[in-house]
């Protein structure tokens, strides 16, 4: 299995676990990524909320660029997804849309490209390939499975049920680990929103902390950057606004499967969180 | 020499403000065989066909176009006012003016004018063509079918057994009752439910005129307006209820206990069952998928306790053949399954989220908790009950589009019947518009607010479990404001939809639904309770969603018209019809494969030829069956099929009369 890869900004800075993990398991489990050569930035949400245009060529000179290596291509980042698959959609069904952005690239993209979260083409692999290969169980942890707002919706791209997603916890569960019912799911982390209104974030990560917290959950999961930037790196903040002791580690998804796989916590990143994962990582046996 | 008359209306302004009648009179008046042209202010008004019928006599007219609105308003008026004139009512022709030119080409009255003549002078054409045609009369068998024994179909029964006439009522459940009988209280009365539709139930019963037939469903209906034949599938109960005499033995010693449907799985009943206390009959059936001597050979404990000897383990489903003259449709409806639709409020996991009709269960006195008011998940009584309104209606994303009538009132009615039992209970009601159009209904509304229960205007976004409670989250659209209630008990007011099989039943008595899937009438406002196809009536929730009062007033409505169809020995059926010229069919059935009514039978005849008898097979039209559609003329090869008033001839003078 061979994909284009499409890492997006924050994979390279603030979520460089995230790529290094995804760069790992996909290489224990036989998925070549190949980075597309000379990508750009998917524009994130400045870029579609200050002129759809602008956000959809942004992500249409990027798939141009994967219809030339003739793959299909997959992103880690959520948001990188989002952007990506959200630009293919629309492109392919307005012809009109799809001449004026070629004409603003100035680099034809003729719509030939499948676009895949990392997520789903990992959940889409044969479960028992994957289990042949994992070493570790993860039956310690009780995994509260966050998947944010934007691996569901809108409808044209979501990758499952947008009231119930269940495609990671399905993955995880087939590892071993146990998945909760909890109930902020698909709740709002405050995404950018940190940028300019930091109560915000701090008030939404709050009611996803205690609600996984109060499910009985000893860690996070999830599949997207700003939500794990949200709920790791602001958990103290967190902590000191609401007089609260949340101590739970927020992972992405990627480093549970590689440690399952046997791969080091070192080559997973797993001590780069700012919530300390040490306690967690001494029950995965 | 043909004489022709031609009326021009104005329809008040309707015509007249934008076509030129006068000058399409004038111009009428040159065609040929036009010996009169006139227009009119309103055709159809009393003066207004006083002047056809003068002007019939005066000028010895025998054929008339009226230029007016749609034929399907008027046609059956001028034919009528002809009539009168002593003119054959089928040698009359309609240009429709209105709705072909006046109201689709209003910005251009020129041109609307000059397309008004045109069709004017196809008429004439067509009129010219006409013959006279006379009204066949069929018998009329005097026994109604009432399919649904719901309350519409109870009330049905009972309108036109009173009448004197004899109705089968038939119902696919043991017991007739349908969903009132669930219902604990009716607004704005606050009546009990079972204390109006028990006696009903029981009249039917009793009823000389009524025939009951429980667990059967209709396999086949043919025939057609006077004289249906139904086929009736009654399915195995069991028990013999010739002998039962309903003590109830049988389904105390049962060993088996599955959820009741009557009481929507808040509780459980035996595998052999009445469904409820006062069901009709009284008498018991055996749930075959689970009694566990059906499915497993074992037990046969109801066999050896029953006194009488009435349990009967090999009773087949029995085929039935009933002859009727009318059908009237009364399957009601179900609720819509909110459980795939809403994940938001949880897919139906929480068990603390019930649906209205739960509820009716749960606060009916001989429902399951004795008319306590508990949290189905630990049987404590709720302090904060949340109703959400238009689950599955007005939501064209999810749902329905449609508006479901009665769930405001009967939100209204839980909320005052929270706050009444439950002492310091708050009742909040998620709404997106309060309708409350009836008699009494607003006034019962206003009650419910004067009593504490809070209405919040907006949507419930998502329900979530807080602890051992409930958080709806919600928006309060008025203060523009985001709520969070939190909540024991939720009560979602779910959407009506038709009942699952109603559709095949439409395609089986030989009708259609509209896009929701609910029963087509033939007019919303001129024709309400019939369905296009004759001798087949509408009653309640079919139609679409009701409540109570507007269920019984049309049922009675239903009633009525059965009754107006009963009133005569035989009915004119309409000459409009398909007719085959034998001498040149031969016999090739292509008219038979399309025919929609099933009209066309092939028929034996003997003729002579060349000095010998010979037989072959030609096409019978059944003119009682034929609804005049004309597909037959059109597959007819050799030409042999023409439909009387619109026959090859007939059509081609028009089709001349526009394009030459």
């Amino acid at each position: 299995m061979r994909y284009a890869y499409y890492p997006g900004c924050c994979d390279h800075t603030s979520a460089k676990e995230y790529d290094i993990s995804t760069r790992a398991v996909c290489k224990a489990l036989g998925i070549e990524l190949m980075e597309i050569p000379d990508w750009s930035c998917c524009g994130s949400t400045p870029g579609h909320s200050t002129s759809h245009l602008l956000g959809i060529a942004l992500s249409a000179r990027n798939l141009a660029l994967v219809e030339e290596m003739g793959l299909d291509c997959t992103a880690s980042c959520a948001a990188c997804y989002q952007r990506l698959a959200m630009a293919n959609v629309e492109m392919k069904n307005d012809t009109q849309l799809c001449e004026k952005i070629n004409h603003i690239t100035g680099k034809p993209y003729r719509g030939g490209v499948k676009v895949k979260s990392i997520l789903e083409v990992i959940a889409e692999m044969n479960q028992s390939q994957i289990l042949a290969k994992v070493v570790k169980s993860l039956k310690n942890l009780k995994i509260a499975v966050y998947y944010g707002c934007l691996m569901v919706r809108p409808r044209d791209i979501q990758i499952d049920d947008p009231e119930n997603p269940t495609i990671m916890d399905n993955l995880l569960q087939n590892l071993g680990a146990q998945t909760l019912e909890w109930n902020y799911k698909t709740e709002c982390c405050g995404a950018a929103l940190a940028m300019s209104n930091e109560d915000i974030v701090l008030k939404l990560a709050n009611k996803i902390l205690a609600d996984a917290k109060s499910a009985g959950a000893n860690c996070i999961v999830t599949a997207c950057p700003l939500c794990h930037f949200n709920l790791d790196m602001r958990q103290k903040k967190v902590n000191k606004a609401y007089e609260t002791d949340y101590n739970l580690p927020v992972f992405y998804f990627t480093q549970l499967v590689g440690l399952a796989l046997g791969i080091k916590p070192e080559a997973l990143c797993l001590r780069d969180h700012f919530i300390d994962t040490k306690h967690i990582l001494k029950l995965i046996v | 020499m043909k004489r022709v008359g031609v009326f021009v209306c104005w329809c008040g302004s309707n015509i007249g403000g934008v076509v030129d009648v006068a000058r399409l009179a004038a111009e009428a008046g040159k065609f040929p065989y036009v010996v009169h042209s006139v227009d009119y202010k309103y055709t159809c008004s009393e003066p207004g066909q006083k002047m056809i019928v003068d002007a019939i006599k005066e000028h010895r007219l025998d054929r008339v176009v009226i230029a007016a609105c749609s034929p399907r308003l008027h046609e059956q008026t001028f034919r009528k006012t002809i009539a009168r004139a002593g003119l054959n009512p089928y040698l009359l022709e309609i240009a429709n003016i209105r709705e072909h030119c006046s109201w689709v080409h209003s910005k251009e009255p020129e041109k609307a004018t000059e397309k008004a003549i045109d069709l004017v002078r196809r008429a004439v054409a067509k009129v010219v063509n006409l013959e006279p045609l006379s009204e066949s009369s069929i018998p009329i068998t005097k026994r109604a079918l009432v399919i649904g024994g719901g309350i519409a179909g109870i009330q049905t029964a009972l309108d036109i057994a009173d009448a004197g006439h004899k109705v089968v009522l038939l119902e696919k459940e043991p017991t007739i009752g349908g969903k009132m009988v669930m219902l604990d209280k009716t607004f704005p009365t606050m009546d009990c439910s079972a204390c109006i539709s028990t006696p009903k139930m029981v009249a039917v019963a009793e009823h000389p005129n009524i025939e009951l037939l429980t667990c059967c469903e209709v396999v086949e209906v043919s025939g057609y307006i006077g004289n249906f034949t139904v086929k009736v599938k009654q399915k195995a109960r069991f028990v013999d209820h010739t002998k039962c005499t309903g003590c109830g033995t049988c389904w105390e010693k049962c060993p088996k206990k599955v959820p009741s449907e009557f009481n929507l799985n808040l509780s459980l009943r035996k595998a052999i069952y009445i469904p409820f206390p006062q069901a009709v009959p009284n008498k018991p059936s055996i749930d075959a998928e689970n009694c566990r001597y059906l499915t497993e050979q074992k037990c046969g404990v109801c066999q050896k306790v029953c006194p009488v000897g009435a349990i009967d383990y090999e009773q087949k489903d029995e085929n039935l053949e009933i002859e009727v003259g009318a059908i009237v449709m009364a399957t009601g409806y179900e609720l819509f399954d909110w459980a795939k639709a809403y994940g938001e409020y949880g897919y139906g996991k929480y068990p603390d989220v019930i649906t209205g009709l739960q509820f009716e269960r749960m606060v009916n006195a001989s429902g399951p908790t004795g008319g306590k008011i508990i949290r189905p998940s630990d049987g404590k009584e709720p302090k904060n009950v949340v109703f959400v309104k238009c689950v599955g209606s007005r939501d064209e994303a999810k749902g329905k589009a449609y508006c479901s009538r009665a769930c405001c009132m009967y939100t209204a009615k839980h909320a005052h019947q929270v706050i009444e039992k439950i002492a310091d209970a708050q009742a909040f009601v998620f709404y997106i518009d309060v309708r409350t159009p009836g008699k009494g209904y607003e006034e019962f509304y206003k009650r419910t607010t004067d009593e504490g229960a809070q209405y919040i205007r907006g949507r419930v976004s998502k329900i979530l479990t807080s602890g051992d409670r409930l958080l709806v989250k919600g928006a309060d659209t008025l203060m523009g404001r985001q709520v969070e209630v939190e909540a024991d008990l939720v009560v979602l007011a779910t959407a009506m939809i038709p009942a699952k099989t109603a559709q095949d039943t439409a395609r089986l008595v030989g009708f259609s639904v509209d896009g929701d899937g609910f029963y087509q009438e033939a007019h919303p406002k001129l024709r309400p309770v019939e369905t296009n196809t004759a001798g087949i009536f509408l009653a309640g929730t079919c139609q679409g969603p009701k409540d109570i009062p507007d269920t019984v007033a049309q049922a009675s409505a239903a009633a009525v018209k059965v009754c107006v169809l009963f009133s005569r020995r035989e009915m004119a059926a309409d000459p409009m019809v398909a007719q085959v010229n034998q001498s040149i069919c031969h016999g090739c059935l292509a008219c038979q494969k399309v025919c929609p009514y099933k009209a066309i039978e092939a028929k034996t005849i003997s003729e002579r030829l060349g000095g010998q008898v010979i037989e072959r097979t030609v096409a019978h039209v059944n003119s009682g069956l034929c609804q005049g559609c004309g597909s037959c003329t059109v597959a007819c090869r050799s030409g042999a099929v023409n439909l009387k008033g619109f026959s090859d001839e007939q059509l081609l003078a028009e089709v001349d009369a526009i394009c030459l």
